[in-house]
């Protein structure tokens, strides 16, 4: 299976800048792809746009040869985000979090080190590594083919980041998952990616930015 | 060296009544619904039955709150005019914050277009000044507690239209929705399951707190004649037929009207209490 985006462009506001200019990349989903850019550079935007939550101005991203906004009800690209505590409704039990998923097994929940008496616990009562973990877990259905992950373990310390990547690396590489991981921290992608992509931001008159 | 001792300034750490407050308050407007819902069985005379031989009798140990100009008994009378006088007002209020809260979700979900028309609709209703407009609907739809009610919620659903449609936009964008969505929830699971519970603290607070307000203003209108017809046991007509005895015969009018002074305290002060509770960040609590 293969995510391909072609000749992507996305601004948010007719006359702002063009946060992503003809932009290409096609991601096997056997593949670890960085995404490496300092601040600003689109790449939430990007995450934003391969999930489908955004609609590109121009270009395509394709999943398979279709369109990925044909691909009604569960999202085959699922995305995790850099900030837990708004990731989960703060209203709801955890456990209704992960049954929003598409049938989470028990396994990814006992690898991920959640612990039985979380479950029926409110967001505001768990730290944030904790929540990162059902937010990860929540976004493993089974119908999950790619994973988005949006600088996830950014606010995490080293040794739940490392327990994270290791388990992230494992169940990819079993279920043929392909990750596009983004992050400022070149150590990390060097470390659990096969391929890094620099991007580079739109300069110049090509930006689109209105004359001041 | 010498042991340093740490002292707890007691004092400084206000004790937390909110608890209290909430039991107090709460036990106090059941004890309100309770006499409207038993009225029919605990009013001492009939509420309607006239005795002109008794007229105008100052409160004593028979007639605990005097009688009025055709002899009917205040005390029944008030305990039946709260029947009418709550049930109308949370009836009143349930219609805003269900309307409202409609309204102000599918704005601020849908934006665009549904969006502006609805809001600058609304826009034109907050301009109106709330009792005048009240009071010319009433009169075009003649007399009667429900075109009453009918008119003040005509008036009154922009407020919750606002309040539920910013709530929507604070969080719409939030990544539990996008999550939400990426996990195929459709639009109504979303806003049932996901908006709904997240906006509904400030909701129900402005709800709760607008009780008393709104059993005011359906008073007020039956004072003028434009809520409850006579011989229908309301407060605020009550009021309006004792007004021209207030010198002569001041039970008449000050019954209802205490009524109505209590009952609307007591909603107020649940109303604040709740709110503490609910939306800490808006309590006089945190403010000062």
């Amino acid at each position: 299976m293969k995510l391909e985006v072609k000749n992507l462009s996305y601004q948010y506001t007719k006359k702002g800048r063009k946060i992503l200019k003809d932009f290409s990349l096609t991601v096997e989903n056997t593949e670890r792809v960085g995404l490496a850019a300092p601040s600003g550079y689109g790449k939430t935007t990007l995450c934003k746009l391969l999930s489908g939550y955004l609609e590109p101005d121009q270009g395509e991203i394709l999943l398979d040869g279709k369109p990925i906004s044909s691909y009604g009800g569960y999202c085959p690209v699922q995305m995790i985000w850099q900030q837990p505590e708004f990731a989960l409704n703060p209203r709801l039990r955890v456990k209704e979090a992960i049954r929003e998923g598409d049938q989470i097994e028990e396994r990814i929940l006992r690898e991920l080190g959640i612990e039985e008496d979380w479950m029926n616990r409110f967001p505001a009562e768990l730290s944030g590594g904790e929540l990162q973990r059902f937010s990860i877990a929540r976004a493993l259905g089974k119908r999950t083919r790619f994973l988005l992950a949006d600088e996830i373990t950014t606010m995490l310390d080293l040794i739940t980041q490392s327990q994270i990547w290791h388990f992230l690396l494992k169940e990819a590489e079993k279920r043929k998952i392909g990750l596009i991981v983004v992050s400022h921290d070149s150590e990390l992608l060097d470390r659990v990616c096969t391929r890094i992509i620099p991007l580079e931001e739109e300069k110049g008159e090509q930006s689109g930015q209105a004359p001041s | 060296m010498e042991e340093k001792k740490i002292t707890v300034r007691k004092q400084k750490i206000k004790k937390d009544y909110t608890k209290i407050k909430l039991a107090v308050y709460g036990a106090l407007t059941l004890l309100l619904i309770l006499v409207a819902v038993f009225a029919p069985y605990i009013t001492p005379y009939d509420p309607y039955e006239q005795d002109l031989g008794n007229a105008l009798l100052a409160p004593c140990r028979e007639y605990l709150l005097g009688t009025d100009r055709y002899g009917r008994d205040m005390l029944s009378r008030v305990i039946m005019g709260a029947r009418s006088s709550i049930s109308s007002a949370v009836l009143l209020v349930v219609i805003i914050t269900v309307a409202g809260s409609i309204v102000g979700i599918l704005c601020g979900y849908c934006q665009g277009k549904l969006d502006s028309f609805l809001m600058r609709l609304s826009d034109i209703f907050l301009a109106f000044p709330g009792m005048v407009f009240a009071i010319a609907a009433a009169s075009v739809m003649s007399g009667g507690i429900m075109n009453a009610v009918a008119a003040l919620a005509f008036i009154s659903w922009p407020k919750y239209a606002r309040i539920a449609r910013s709530q929507v936009l604070t969080i719409k964008n939030a990544p539990y929705i996008s999550a939400a969505r990426l996990a195929g929830s459709g639009t109504g699971k979303i806003i049932l399951k996901h908006i709904v519970p997240n906006i509904a603290g400030p909701v129900i607070v402005t709800a709760v707190l607008d009780i008393g307000t709104m059993m005011m203003e359906i008073a007020g209108l039956s004072f003028l004649g434009l809520g409850a017809t006579p011989p229908t046991a309301e407060w605020g007509s009550m009021m309006s037929n004792g007004r021209s005895m207030l010198q002569t015969s001041p039970w008449v009018i000050l019954a209802p009207g205490c009524a109505i002074f209590l009952t609307v305290m007591v909603f107020n002060l649940l109303g604040d209490t709740v709110r503490d509770i609910l939306d800490p960040r808006q309590s006089r609590r945190n403010r000062s």
